[in-house]
């Protein structure tokens, strides 16, 4: 009988962020697949009490709490050393918890401390029996795989997106609380800060995706380079729509290969084999061809749009539902008046 | 800081620009013919190579490893791309490069290679290596091979690394909403998982490969043989999802068309 373990961490609000309340519903919908399990709660931060409240109501058999200043900032040390003290006092056999990039960095490691084994996102949790099966990405959302462990302990990191955020009635737990032996701190967190001094324009909740891809600083018809103009246009429509924007092709490429690039553009904005894979249920792409490295980070784009003059780009290959063939300056620059 | 050893694990992915199919083998699944598919070095392993290239250019002293566990002719084929690009020793294990074995093996055989490295300092030992695979896309085997070194500084997804004077340094780690979280780090060692980083990829330069392969091709030969798999792990099914969707193609619509168009999906 499996000991399923929720571990997470609050934020910088003591509250639970998004990701982790989808895990938590992850973490109840197993325990109720999986005949006789149990299911705890591990809680990291610098206070834990409103998290605690928030989701009293789980249903979890008990609650273990690591709270402490240090505690409240990401950072690998101590990250580690609280959920390990957690999951020895849970005596887990199955760990699920939130990817979150504080996770994701930590709890590896947690992970090798344990004697156990770890699989990171995923997307689906099956049970057949008493048996779980994982399913899986390889291969840059390539191909999925659906699979099982022998050992124990089992982490799981949880995709965000996947499953609905928890949300149930509030109630004031009893929560043990964990001592955790802190090691010797070598790193000290100084804060957060912006990739750009610029707009914001990484937004994972919006519903649209817009991608510029690397054509806006191509020259364009009349022989000259409109970099200016292309991110007036761009920043236009993101100020309109609020939609998250993400480019086709590493900055580090463009800059390489000598080509200016749009200002508010980040490493962070780059879509595909080298970036990221987000959801939103909308993506228009603009200027990119819909190469393969890049249109491996569109697996979770639902509804799927393209600018392009050429007929044959990689889009109008099946990886788009329409694709215009048109000007994307003109066309988005009209977009924009319309909008 | 000075005088760095600066270890990075990277090896070889397949050409992001091939198809790729899932096949069944001996050993688990694996790619329809694998060892026939072009490879590149794993994409932001590679930034952490040219980063940490780039820091021992600026800080005399330092030396550059590059630890990968691949398919001994694979690694060939793949040096002699990569040796062109900046000056490193290599320390190669054969193994299998698949992402479907088990990161906990792969990082046994990087840990054990590692420490075998002759002369390896561990109190100047930076462990670099991408943030996530472009095979396994895990993002987890660094991480366990800090643990299994004892390095408890780990910081993951980062794109600058500034070292100061005093043997600390500063790291910029991606986070989530597109913001960097900034720490510093008294000294040496610690693990930093590179994503993009913030240099161009290197031209070719011939004389750093002639310089390289000089040793690359005896740390081939004497490459050990380790077996790393995926024990315990049972796949019931890999498969490509049929994502390909009945595009339309329209060519003759107006700008003004277009736009109103694109405005109704917009709005709905």
């Amino acid at each position: 009988m499996e000991k399923i373990l929720y571990l997470a961490h609050t934020d910088s609000n003591g509250s639970l962020p998004k990701p982790a309340l989808e895990a938590l519903t992850a973490a109840m919908e197993l325990s109720k697949k999986l005949g006789g399990a149990s299911l705890s709660v591990g809680l990291i931060g610098a206070s834990i009490d409103a998290a605690a409240q928030a989701i009293g109501g789980c249903g979890a058999a008990k609650l273990y709490g690591a709270a402490g200043a240090e505690l409240g900032v990401s950072r690998y040390s101590t990250d580690a050393a609280a959920a390990e003290a957690l999951a020895k006092a849970a005596g887990a056999t199955l760990i699920v918890a939130p990817g979150t990039t504080r996770f994701a960095r930590a709890i590896p490691g947690v992970t090798a401390r344990l004697g156990g084994r770890i699989d990171t996102r995923v997307t689906g949790l099956l049970a057949e029996g008493n048996t779980l099966k994982v399913q899986r990405w390889y291969y840059r959302q390539r191909m999925m795989s659906t699979q099982s462990r022998a050992q124990r302990p089992w982490v799981l990191l949880v995709d965000s997106g996947v499953f609905p955020a928890y949300s149930g009635p509030a109630s004031s737990p009893s929560v043990e609380s964990v001592t955790v032996a802190l090691p010797a701190l070598k790193t000290k967190t100084l804060g957060v800060e912006q990739a750009t001094t610029g707009p914001q324009t990484i937004r994972p909740d919006a519903r649209m995706l817009l991608v510029a891809g690397a054509g806006w600083t191509k020259k364009q018809s009349d022989g000259q380079l409109h970099i200016k103009d292309a991110e007036a246009l761009i920043i236009n429509f993101l100020e309109k729509t609020r939609a998250s924007l993400g480019s086709s092709k590493s900055l580090v490429d463009q800059t390489g290969e000598g080509h200016e690039v749009i200002s508010i553009l980040t490493h962070l904005n780059q879509i595909g084999q080298t970036g990221s894979t987000p959801r939103h249920a909308k993506g228009l792409s603009t200027c990119c061809h819909g190469e393969e490295p890049h249109a491996v980070g569109w697996r979770f784009i639902n509804e799927r749009r393209a600018i392009n003059l050429d007929a044959n780009c990689g889009w109008a290959q099946g990886k788009a539902d329409v694709v215009y063939i048109a000007d994307a300056f003109a066309v988005m620059k009209r977009v924009n008046e319309l909008l | 800081m000075s005088g760095l050893q600066i270890v990075v694990c990277g090896s070889l992915v397949p050409d992001p620009l091939q198809t790729l199919e899932p096949a069944t083998t001996p050993t688990g699944p694996g790619l329809k013919n694998e060892l026939m598919l072009p490879a590149v070095l794993d994409p932001w392993a590679g930034h952490a190579l040219y980063e940490a290239a780039n820091l021992a250019k600026s800080h005399p002293g330092t030396k550059v490893y590059l630890v990968s566990v691949g398919p001994k002719a694979k690694l060939q084929q793949l040096m002699m791309n990569i040796a062109q690009k900046v000056p490193f020793e290599l320390v190669a294990v054969d193994a299998s490069a698949s992402g479907f074995t088990d990161p906990f093996e792969v990082a046994s055989a990087l840990a054990g290679a590692i420490e075998k490295i002759p002369g390896l300092d561990r109190s100047r030992l930076l462990l670099f290596g991408g943030c996530s695979s472009a095979s396994r896309d895990a993002g987890v085997t660094l991480q366990l091979v800090g643990e299994k070194l004892g390095i408890t500084d780990q910081f993951l997804g980062v794109d600058e690394l500034q070292l100061q004077g005093d043997g600390s340094f500063k790291v910029y780690e991606r986070i989530e909403g597109g913001q960097y979280q900034v720490s510093t780090c008294q000294s040496a060692p610690a693990v930093l998982g590179w994503a993009t980083g913030k240099l161009p990829i290197p031209p070719n330069n011939p004389q750093v490969g002639m310089q390289n392969m000089r040793a690359i091709m005896p740390a081939l030969q004497k490459a050990a043989a380790v077996k790393v798999g995926a024990e315990g792990v049972t796949y019931d099914k890999v498969e490509v999802p049929n994502q390909r969707r009945e595009t339309q193609i329209k060519k003759d619509l107006s700008v003004d068309e277009i736009a109103r168009e694109l405005v109704e999906w917009i709005r709905n």
